[in-house]
């Protein structure tokens, strides 16, 4: 403890580099937390869980950066939208839309997709085909869509593992000459015609939709290339985007952290204040009580909590508080004990002040520095002590943090299959978010505590 | 306040923490164990009656079977005390009283490895493998703990001070299932040095049993070891900066005596009440924290016995381990304080 003015230890904050470290991490980390609220809607966020809202991500697909350090390019996942154009051709009308892109890379794609709704009545009839960097045009399908009495829509997926694009290309495998065999369509279409190997250049897949009169409209259709590469961070076996969660991870650890941290250090505080203040048998009763909860086994009676009451992230977040202030009002209480034993506060005293008055006025502000100090290094235990529930399964399945992306990554065996970037990138915030606070708290407490400095 | 009476009000304290824990324990379970055995029972009776015929066929309607199956699963029911409520004081009473007698009752679910459901054979079957994980870890973890902090206090801003500092710093951030789980990506899968899970595939019989034991246990070993070093060097380093600071050290180089002695007789001597006290405690906390670990490396012992039973909602195992865990836990504080005490003469007179 020492008596230091808080400017002071601002000023003396300041001169400590690892201070300044832990307050430019923790930066950093408000902007990630600033930047994922404001583009990632809460909504897409509250679908991590929800399959369907992934579907059109490619499984356990590796960061794009990844191909900077190979000569062996993999191919990109490309989620291809284009705009259609229509053209009406006496009393059929068509409508007519291309997806051309660039395909650069040293493997084949996983698949291919070609996802649409349209607007029709009766049964249209639906041809694809593709154009490939030497000229040759690849048919791949011509059928109708299902008939509908009235005008309505139809959603439909059309898988490059139909059957019917399968049995076109085989049939067209005079373009090439291998032997096509029992190829998936994808590797024959994405060939060189010499010999089995991706031909890189610009394709052209067009889906033309054929109607009698008009009235037909194709509301919404992409193009999906499956490639197993995909976004900064990759996807992991259900196919969501881990930059997604990585980022919202980020308020989430943040606000875990900070609220156990102060709310507890404030419970601690005032508890052990009071405590030490008030002496004799009140001091007796109030240590008794925080030696039983100290003497609780933390980690077990939160796995039963949350499994027996709620696993919400608010709820987890108070019982991580009850387990959390005992040391707090350990030390405050003996502080707080030197402090009674000062002229002023004995002053205070004889004046007839109230005990609340003398608490506040006069011996809360004495510590806090000390405070300070332990809300800092309380935060990463919080953090870490949230991630190991979330790691074990009890998370709060609609906010997923850190923790519960480990979980999953444990549960598919992303260290078995090698996965990495399921597993290091979770891990890496966790203890980085710990770091910052662990400077700081540092920093503070050698300057609360500056024998150990020497 | 003298020794005996010391000891005696922390006994007693420890004691009340035990029932209260199980007590909380138990009302956090209770209404879901109570649900869990009167299906169980009503399962029992109906299979019974069921699988009698000579019962089964003299009946006129299904309604007055069931009526009698009914009646029968009340009976039962009656006479095993599940119709008074869960917190009726009586049950809880019952129970607590078991508990204390080590009879935690047949598991639902879990068995152990020799195929016993009595919780109390599957508990001191897995207490064995934690203590021996947790307990090498510990040890390891404080003598390189002790050596590096007294090295590192003896050379305050030295590189190796720093480097220390820094280590520990930074590793008290990592939790410690995600080191583990780096670890099994690297050494089991990466370079298969070590075994991924760390159950051995023999049987607990076999002589070489042992031996696979201890081959599975280096993985999770090292991690622990790792993650916690750098923690107790820091500890250490800054109780002996502290007492490198005292007027007794000054006088002993005064006199001539060598740094080195100073530092690894003298200082490391007054350092001892601290560290003592601290791997007391840290030695029944790792117990705790072994449940995370344990699942991560799927070593068989108490943390991953605990994990099992949660998922299942085994409840009898659910509370004897939490009782065995508890225990534990309370004995070591109680160590650690009559050794505080001990060492610390001022804690035990109350001042």
């Amino acid at each position: 403890m020492s008596g230091a003015t808080s400017g002071e230890i601002r000023d003396e904050f300041l001169k400590s580099k690892m201070g300044i470290a832990g307050l430019a991490i923790l930066a950093a980390l408000i902007a990630v937390s600033v930047i994922a609220v404001l583009t990632i809607p809460v909504e897409t966020f509250q679908e991590w869980n929800n399959p369907q809202s992934w579907i059109s991500y490619p499984k356990v697909a590796v960061p794009v950066w990844v191909n900077l350090f190979l000569t062996e390019k993999i191919p990109e996942h490309r989620i291809l939208d284009s705009p259609h154009t229509s053209s009406a051709q006496g009393e059929v009308s068509r409508t007519t839309g291309s997806f051309a892109f660039e395909y650069t890379y040293d493997g084949f794609p996983n698949d291919f997709i070609y996802e649409f709704t349209a607007e029709y009545s009766g049964s249209p009839l639906l041809q694809m085909y593709v154009i490939r960097p030497d000229g040759a045009r690849i048919d791949l399908l011509s059928s109708s869509l299902p008939y509908l009495e009235t005008h309505s829509s139809h959603t439909e997926r059309v898988f490059s593992a139909d059957y019917s694009i399968k049995k076109n290309v085989a049939m067209q495998s005079g373009v090439f000459d291998f032997e096509p065999g029992r190829l998936p369509p994808e590797e024959i279409i994405f060939s060189q015609a010499a010999s089995n190997e991706p031909l890189k250049g610009r394709y052209v897949f067009v889906a033309d939709t054929y109607h009698a009169g008009d009235g037909a409209k194709i509301t919404d259709s992409r193009l999906i290339i499956g490639g197993k590469a995909f976004g900064v961070m990759g996807t992991d076996e259900l196919r969501r985007d881990l930059a997604v969660g990585l980022l919202w991870g980020t308020p989430l650890a943040l606000f875990i952290g900070l609220v156990v941290a102060i709310a507890s250090v404030v419970m601690g505080l005032l508890y052990g204040v009071y405590a030490g203040f008030r002496g004799k048998k009140t001091d007796e009763t109030m240590m008794r009580f925080n030696d039983v909860i100290y003497a609780l086994p933390a980690l077990p009676f939160l796995i039963i909590l949350s499994i027996t009451i709620s696993n919400s992230i608010f709820v987890m977040a108070g019982f991580l508080m009850v387990f959390g202030w005992v040391g707090v009002a350990k030390v405050s209480r003996s502080m707080s004990l030197q402090i009674k034993t000062r002229g002023y506060v004995d002053a205070a005293v004889m004046m007839g002040q109230k005990d609340s008055k003398i608490i506040l006025r006069h011996i809360l502000p004495q510590l806090l520095p000390y405070a300070f100090a332990s809300i800092a290094i309380s935060v990463p235990a919080a953090i870490t002590t949230e991630a190991g529930l979330s790691f074990l399964g009890l998370g709060d399945p609609s906010f997923p943090t850190w923790g519960q992306i480990l979980h999953d990554a444990d549960t598919y065996g992303a260290g078995a299959r090698g996965l990495w970037w399921w597993i290091m990138p979770p891990g890496v915030m966790i203890a980085v978010t710990g770091l910052a606070f662990v400077f700081i708290g540092n920093a503070l407490d050698s300057i609360v505590n500056p024998r150990l400095k020497r | 306040m003298g020794i005996k009476r010391y000891v005696a009000t922390r006994a007693l304290t420890m004691f009340a923490v035990l029932m209260i824990t199980i007590l909380i324990t138990i009302s956090l379970v209770g209404s879901n164990m109570d649900i869990i055995l009167k299906q169980g029972v009503a399962f029992q009776v109906r299979s019974e009656i069921t699988d009698n015929p000579a019962t089964a066929g003299g009946f006129l309607s299904a309604e007055e079977f069931e009526e009698f199956i009914k009646s029968q699963i009340d009976q039962r029911v009656q006479i095993l005390g599940l119709d008074e409520p869960w917190y009726s004081p009586q049950r809880i009473g019952l129970t607590m009283y078991k508990i204390l007698l080590l009879d935690f009752g047949h598991a639902t679910f879990l068995t152990s490895d020799s195929g016993s459901t009595d919780v109390g054979d599957i508990i001191f079957e897995k207490l064995p493998r934690t203590i021996l994980l947790f307990t090498t870890a510990t040890v390891l973890i404080s003598i390189v703990g002790i050596f590096l902090g007294a090295l590192a206090s003896s050379r305050v801003g030295s590189i190796v001070d720093r480097l220390t500092s820094s280590f520990a710093i930074i590793s008290s951030s990592f939790p410690v299932w995600w080191i583990g789980m780096l670890l099994i990506f690297l050494f089991a899968f990466t370079y298969q040095v070590f075994p991924a899970r760390a159950t051995p595939d023999i049987p607990s019989s076999d002589p070489r049993y042992i031996g696979a034991l201890l081959y599975h246990m280096t993985l999770p070993l090292i991690t622990i070891v790792l993650i916690g070093f750098g923690a107790w060097a820091y500890l250490v380093r800054n109780f002996m900066v502290g007492i490198m600071q005292e007027d007794f050290v000054m006088a002993k180089r005064t006199i001539g005596v060598r740094p080195r002695r100073i530092v690894y007789t003298h200082a490391l001597k007054n350092a001892a009440p601290p560290i003592i006290t601290i791997l007391a405690l840290s030695l029944s906390g790792s117990l705790g924290g072994a449940i995370i670990t344990e699942a991560v490396f799927d070593w068989p012992g108490m943390g991953r016995l605990y994990f099992d039973a949660i998922t299942v909602l085994d409840l009898p195992v659910i509370i004897g381990a939490t009782y065995v865990l508890t225990a534990f836990f309370l004995v070591s504080i109680f160590i650690a304080d009559l050794l505080y005490g001990y060492f610390d003469p001022r804690i035990r007179t109350g001042v």
